[in-house]
């Protein structure tokens, strides 16, 4: 032990001997630990962000989206009906069992105005079950009923980020926004909460952000907008007709998600020739997005682990460089009784203090991942919020999440690489023949 | 070996000792069988030409190298059958090394130089062991300087730190290869003093030198040539006080 010690200190001193160069291995080391650290606790961030937004469509949930057909399955004259019916949708509620609730749903652009206040969103026309199964919140007033629905009342509850545009100082509930495009006033009866975007499907769904929402009664909007919305743009008309763009059906039980979805796919399969709709699975999905996300971390791993070699490489390096350069002094031990293995012991001594302590400080970088990207976002938002803005969402929101088992890991890495890389320059040293190493200048 | 060879009364024996380097093209004899006895308490100097084994010989005898023949008995044993690690041991319990280049390590102090021997004994240091490394440096001169490093000292102390070191572990003998040979002749009559009165003490000293000055102070002479031993005469006293004083009275004046 005392042995030990003696030679760890006559190591550091040695090391010392050259500061610069020592400082420079340890860098070395320690990218190669923090980026492992980063990296994974990163890529575990992501990874975390994405399992989020799946599962906040649901796992118990079923969602078939009307698509928009391939063009060459359009007429070329007139408008081409598409996608899901309103008649599917009472045969699926009726003939799966295994469902326990179904939404219908029916959504396009449109502008809200209130006063001189204008802004462009999402109209979504959906049945009270909606709130639930998108877990939406109210901040005040309540969610659209049963009673409003069959009573095609004209009624309204806003998003969070639309009563905020059009209602900077008013409170928005009992209020009456105006949509010019078909002339006619809801009354707000609710606000949302905000919410965060759900996941990007396929190219069935684009991301759902849900902020510029404003949701009324499917009934309401089949009576007094109808199937066929017509838009002027640039000069020409253009329109779709479509009866439900989406339904989404909740299981009694996890469990029964494949088999209902099987279930669906082969109820609508009169739909296969027009590939207009498409049946997404948020447990698939979900299923996937895992192994997805287990690969992207071995693949981070992989690039961490590279940067571990090139340190590696650089430690052994320069401790090739020393032994050549301290022949003289192997020589001299060797004359005053140190053994081959006395040797090679100071010289991996000396490459693993080297490591470890790059690994030490890598680790202890490694910890403050998550502050630092956050201060790191906060900076760049204050800096440059337009380019931060256009970024993706995952950039905006990922918070990196330290995964327990790099910690060690990178330590004995470390120490591994500080002892392979050290092995070869350490027999090299010792095998030297004394005589000869005592003459070396 | 017989029966009647004694060890006893010997710092070493050497028996028709040979060594020769294998190169590719050519093989060196460097050592071509030699013969001779250091008995505990002598002064040996070894001398002659270039080339003619003095480095050689004084190697296997400091346990550096492996001779291709013969044999070295140091006591009881003969090193010449010795394996590495036993040959390290040795030189760690048992030889003390001086260097014309002196050979201190750079990183170390005056005392952990001094201790590095001990230090491969593979125990670790007493306090006995502490206290004599600085009794060593105090009766070489430099019991003020125990902190300082090699780079920090002239080169005739530097060599005072290696004789120190030398003795650190109670060696069998002193081995010197031309300890003087980078020395000016004050300091070197520094050096020559140390040794003499370590000698004095009963340390058996065997050097290796190209000057007449430096071996006529020493007890016995021994001459290689080629690989043999020309001559080996003992140096009378009075030729030892003559080499003495000649080196005091034409030591160039201090300026
Ligand atoms: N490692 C070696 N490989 C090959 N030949 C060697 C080696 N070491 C020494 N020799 C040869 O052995 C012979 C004796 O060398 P040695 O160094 O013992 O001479 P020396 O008497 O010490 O000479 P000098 O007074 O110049 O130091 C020389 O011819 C030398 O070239
Ligand atoms: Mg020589």
């Amino acid at each position: 032990m005392g042995i030990l010690l003696g030679t760890i200190g006559l190591g550091i001193k040695s090391l010392w001997l050259h500061p610069m160069r020592s400082i420079l291995t340890v860098l070395g080391i320690f990218i190669g630990v923090a980026s492992v650290i980063w990296l994974l606790a990163i890529s575990k961030g992501i990874g975390d962000e994405a399992q989020r937004q799946i599962e906040s469509l649901g796992a118990d949930t079923i969602m078939i989206r009307t698509v928009k057909p391939p063009s060459e399955k359009m007429s070329s004259q007139g408008l081409t009906p598409y996608g899901l019916l309103r008649e599917e949708f009472d045969m699926l509620v009726a003939t799966v069992p295994t469902v326990k609730s179904a939404i219908p749903i029916r959504e396009m652009r449109r502008q809200f105005q209130f006063k001189n206040r204008k802004l462009d969103g999402r109209l979504v026309g959906c049945t009270p079950e909606y709130a639930d199964v998108t877990k939406l919140e109210l901040a005040s007033g309540h969610f659209l009923t049963d009673a409003e629905n069959f009573a095609r009342d004209c009624h309204c509850v806003l998003s969070a980020k639309v009563a905020e545009r059009l209602f900077p100082y008013e409170d928005p509930v009992g209020q009456r926004i105006y949509m010019p495009e078909n002339q006619d006033f809801y009354l707000i009866v609710g606000v949302l909460k905000p919410k965060g975007a759900t996941a990007a499907i396929g190219g069935s769904m684009a991301a759902q952000d849900f902020s510029n929402d404003v949701y009324i009664p499917i009934q309401t909007l089949q009576q007094r907008i109808g199937d066929t919305i017509m838009t002027m743009r640039s000069g020409s008309r253009e329109g779709e007709i479509i009866e439900l763009n989406q339904i989404t059906l909740r299981c009694s039980d996890v469990a029964d998600v494949k088999k209902t979805a099987e279930l669906v796919q082969a109820a609508l399969s009169s739909h296969e020739k027009m590939e207009d709709i498409a049946v997404v699975v948020p447990l698939e999905l979900l299923e996937q997005a895992r192994t997805t996300r287990a690969m992207f971390m071995l693949f981070m791993g992989m690039i961490a682990a590279i940067s571990l070699l090139v340190g590696g490489i650089g430690i052994m390096n320069i401790m090739l460089a020393t032994v050549t350069e301290r022949t003289r002094e192997i020589g001299i031990r060797r004359a005053l009784g140190a053994k081959r293995r006395d040797i090679v012991r100071q010289f991996l001594v000396e490459t693993s203090v080297l490591s470890l302590t790059g690994g030490v400080l890598g680790i202890l970088f490694g910890l403050f991942c998550s502050p630092a990207v956050d201060l790191a976002r906060e900076l760049a938002t204050t800096w440059f919020p337009k380019q931060m803005a256009d970024l993706p969402e995952v950039v905006r929101v990922v918070k990196p999440s330290i995964v327990p088992e790099s910690i060690p890991g990178a330590f004995f890495i470390s120490l591994a690489v500080g002892l392979i890389f050290g092995i070869y320059p350490a027999t090299r040293a010792a095998k030297m023949n004394p005589i000869e190493a005592l003459r070396h200048e | 070996m017989h029966n009647d060879f004694k060890t006893d009364g010997y710092a070493c024996r050497v028996v028709d000792l040979k060594k020769e380097y294998v190169l590719k093209s050519e093989t060196v004899r460097a050592l071509r069988g030699v013969t001779f006895d250091v008995p505990i308490g002598d002064y040996v100097a070894i001398m002659g030409p270039s080339g003619s084994g003095k480095s050689t010989l004084l190697n296997l005898l400091g346990c550096l190298d492996k001779p291709t023949s013969g044999h070295l008995w140091l006591g009881d044993d003969d090193v010449a059958k010795m394996s590495d690690d036993q040959l390290a041991d040795v030189r760690s319990q048992r030889i003390g090394f001086v260097f014309q280049a002196y050979n201190l390590i750079q990183q170390l102090t005056v005392v952990e130089n001094i201790q590095v021997p001990l230090f491969y004994q593979g125990k670790p240091l007493t306090a006995a062991q502490k206290s004599r490394s600085i009794e060593l440096a105090k009766m070489v001169g430099l019991g003020e300087r125990l902190d300082h490093r090699p780079t920090q000292l002239s080169g005739g102390q530097q060599q005072r730190v290696a004789i120190a070191r030398s003795l650190v572990n109670d060696p069998y003998f002193i081995l010197a290869d031309e300890p003087t040979g980078n020395l000016d002749s004050r300091t070197t009559e520094e050096i020559l003093q140390t040794f003499e009165r370590l000698n004095n003490e009963g340390r058996t000293i065997i050097l290796v030198t190209h000057e007449d000055e430096v071996s006529k102070r020493a007890k016995r002479v021994v001459r290689l040539k080629d690989g043999r031993l020309q001559w080996d005469k003992i140096n009378t006293q009075e030729v030892r006080d003559e080499a003495a004083r000649y080196a005091i009275e034409n030591m160039p004046v201090e300026v």
